[in-house]
């Protein structure tokens, strides 16, 4: 007990692994995803991919709490509510709140009860850390893509989550600000946040993936360690994806 | 015609003269009228916004009624106003009835459901612009009203106008509330309806364009303090 | 924040509130009364006299008599006497007092297709409109002036008891709005003297029949029962109903002219 205790806060006092056992994501009675069985285990930068439709974006709303649940569960030791709190999300489509850079990314500080000076203090650090320390008094609506998502990562990381989603955050995004967001991914991975990215680049999952989720039909059809994956897919659908195919 | 351009040059006579029966009138006019759009604002936009972001089983309901509370006759709200406030109702030991209270009382019951309903409108849309980030940020109830709140506050300023504008021109409620005593409750509405009761046709339409003036006036005062043309992106 | 300077400039406005007065009673009167310009005589000599701010509520009869049943004003100025006594009657005041007397009259276009101008009696004079089916106005709005109306159709062969014909016009409005009305459709209406010498709006009418006896037109003061409505202002009541039936009042009253026509005649006893 007393063991398990002391190796849980090792793995920076983490809610993982975080298990779905048997998930499935219902709208309007249609099962959209699932069932699913998947841990996403305490490290590592775990990369979903798969054709268009193929439930990559509900799988990680499943996780993360954005998408009821109509079936089986998804656990990490902690109630679902409280979960959410360490856990963040950077959204395909970027949603800028009608504020400053730097009141934006200070928020979830805010709304965690940190008083406005000490956010912003440390807004302004991760706006520096992101590259936007140019543009802290701008509103963020009027940013340009790359930097909106870059404003996006440093709101999702500014509150230390155990977990960060990413729903394919450079699927609009030029070569050069790619390579800016893949970079302060890095770090936070090396800094021990535990990464969860759907993505549609070959080239940007395996430059980042440490292991690989297929989805396919709504299910996770093939997974498993990224350079294995790579290189000997065991499913003809996966095999065809990665060579390039249209995987019908 | 010529009762048109003789009140335009009422109005100015009376604007440029600084005439003090003018002052008292517009003064009680703003203090009645703004002080409803306050109230019913306190009211009204947390309202909105609460119907928003709560799922519950009558919701629909509750806002096909307040959507029809905005064609509320005032005249109606009136006579109910005063039924509640009159010596002989229950409120009638308050001694409110023909004074400045009444009248904002029954000018808050005609606003709220105007501005509650344009910011639910309002409302909505940005809701559903920040709806996933909010929930995943675990936002209270209460954080994402607030937040949406704020972040509108430039397009939910219109909304507040909307209400001054129906408030400031409104006399069918206060006319009966107030009485329309001089130096009391007389405003700029119900002294324009009595000019018009006798005959005074030019002082009434220099009263009238005072108010619409005044209501430019308040319109241009806060959309330049608020800068309420950039709310589309900001 | 400029926002936030915006909610203290109007909080700022909010907070500037009302001035303390001297003492005040609530007199609803008729808007004809109020209309005579009279009020404006009345009202700052009784200030200054009794330091006493008399605040009108004009209204008509009908609704004068309901706020005072209701004890939402402290008395009432009116003139119909057969309501005043059924208010009386109903212990909603304590007495009435007259105080002056004016009258009403016929208006109508100048060019009086019906013919008015000459008869002897009013209910003739209304006899020869039906008989003209000329437009006539009426205020409907069960007022004083109203109800005298209304009694002199009864009066009037051939219109039963009141008039329901297309040329009659019951607007349900103040005596001004009323000779707007008419003013518009150049039709008949009656009017008290004192409204319709103070009216701006006369267009093509004309003052075509007065001075029959039963066109004159009681004017009587009634305070409000305290014993109904322990919170009305008695002893100012009394105050304000003794000043208006004393010396002073008498002698604004009867130099109150318009165009040097005497308006109110002063009959207080």
């Amino acid at each position: 007990m007393l063991q398990s205790e002391t190796a849980q806060k090792t793995v920076h006092n983490t809610i993982l692994p975080l298990t779905l056992t048997g998930a499935i994501a219902k709208i309007r009675g249609k099962t959209i995803v699932g069932p699913i069985n998947l841990t996403i285990g305490p490290q590592g930068f775990t990369i979903v991919m798969g054709p268009n439709g193929s439930g990559k974006t509900t799988l990680l709303r499943l996780m993360h709490g954005l998408q009821r649940i109509s079936g089986g569960t998804v656990t990490c030791g902690l109630p679902d509510a409280q979960a959410r709190v360490r856990q963040s999300y950077v959204f395909q489509t970027p949603i800028m709140m009608r504020r400053i850079v730097v009141d934006s990314i200070a928020y979830p500080l805010r709304l965690r009860g940190v008083d406005k000076k000490t956010a912003r203090t440390k807004a302004t650090d991760w706006a520096e850390r992101v590259g936007l320390g140019h543009a802290l008094d701008r509103p963020a609506p009027v940013l340009s893509g790359g930097e909106k998502q870059k404003l996006s990562l440093a709101r999702a990381l500014i509150s230390g989550p155990d977990i960060l989603f990413l729903d394919e955050p450079c699927a609009n995004l030029d070569g050069r600000a790619t390579r800016e967001i893949e970079t302060i991914l890095r770090q936070a991975q090396a800094e021990g946040t535990r990464l969860v990215m759907a993505t549609h680049d070959m080239g940007q999952a395996r430059r980042l993936a440490s292991d690989v989720v297929f989805m396919y039909g709504g299910c996770v059809h093939e997974t498993g360690p990224a350079t294995a994956f790579f290189s000997g897919p065991t499913t003809p659908q996966a095999a065809a994806f990665i060579s390039g195919d249209i995987v019908e | 015609m010529n009762e048109i351009t003789q009140g335009l040059a009422e109005a100015g006579r009376l604007i440029f003269s600084l005439d003090p029966d003018l002052l008292e009138i517009v003064a009680l006019s703003l203090r009645v009228t703004l002080s409803a759009v306050v109230i019913a604002s306190a009211i009204g936009l947390p309202l909105g916004a609460w119907l928003v972001v709560n799922r519950f089983r009558f919701r629909r309901h509750t806002i096909a009624v307040l959507n029809a509370l905005m064609g509320l006759p005032p005249v109606v709200v009136g006579l109910v106003v005063y039924m509640l406030l009159s010596r002989a109702g229950p409120f009638g030991v308050l001694d409110l009835l023909f004074t400045p209270t009444a009248m904002i009382i029954a000018q808050v019951i005609i606003i709220t459901p105007l501005i509650a309903s344009i910011s639910h409108q309002t409302i909505r849309d940005l809701w559903a612009e920040y709806h996933d980030l909010l929930i995943s940020l675990s936002a209270t109830r209460r954080q994402r009203i607030a937040a949406l709140l704020w972040d509108g506050r430039r397009a939910l300023l219109t909304a507040m106008l909307a209400g001054f504008g129906r408030g400031i021109g409104e006399v069918g409620a206060i006319m009966i509330v107030g009485g329309n005593i001089d130096h009391s409750t007389r405003v700029l509405t119900t002294a324009i309806s009595l000019e018009t009761g006798k005959g005074n046709f030019a002082f009434a339409m220099g009263l009238g364009f005072v108010l619409i003036a005044l209501a430019v006036l308040v319109n241009l005062t806060i959309h330049s303090l608020s800068r309420t043309e950039r709310a589309s992106v900001w | 924040m400029n926002l936030k300077k915006t909610l203290a400039a109007v909080l700022a406005i909010l907070v500037y509130g009302q001035i303390a007065m001297a003492d005040d009673i609530r007199l609803a009167v008729t808007t004809s009364f109020h209309n005579s310009g009279l009020s404006d005589v009345l009202l700052p000599e009784i200030k200054a006299d009794l330091d006493l701010e008399v605040k009108l509520l004009v209204v008509g009869t009908g609704q004068a008599l309901r706020l005072g049943k209701a004890g939402d004003v402290d008395a009432i100025l009116v003139h119909s006497r057969k309501a005043e006594l059924a208010f009386l009657e109903g212990g909603f005041g304590t007495h009435r007092r007259e105080i002056m007397f004016n009258d009403f009259v016929l208006i109508g276009p100048s060019a009086d297709p019906a013919g008015i101008a000459g008869v002897k009696t009013a209910v003739e004079a209304l006899q020869k409109i039906a008989g003209a089916k000329a437009s006539f106005v009426s205020r409907g709005d069960d007022s004083g002036t109203h109800k005298k109306e209304a009694m002199l159709w009864q009066g009037v062969k051939g219109v039963g008891d009141v008039p329901t014909q297309g040329w009659y016009r019951a607007v349900g409005a103040g005596m001004g709005a009323s000779l707007n009305t008419a003013s518009g459709m150049n039709a008949y209406i009656m009017a008290d003297r004192a409204s319709w010498l103070k009216f701006g709006n006369k267009g093509d009418l004309t003052l075509l029949f007065s001075g029959d006896p039963v066109l004159f037109n009681q004017y009587a003061y009634l305070p409000v029962n305290p014993e109904l409505h322990p919170h009305v202002k008695k002893e100012l009541a009394v105050k304000l109903e003794n000043w208006l039936a004393g010396p002073k009042a008498e002698k604004l009253i009867s130099d109150y002219k318009i165009g040097g026509e005497l308006l109110f005649t002063f009959n207080a006893k």
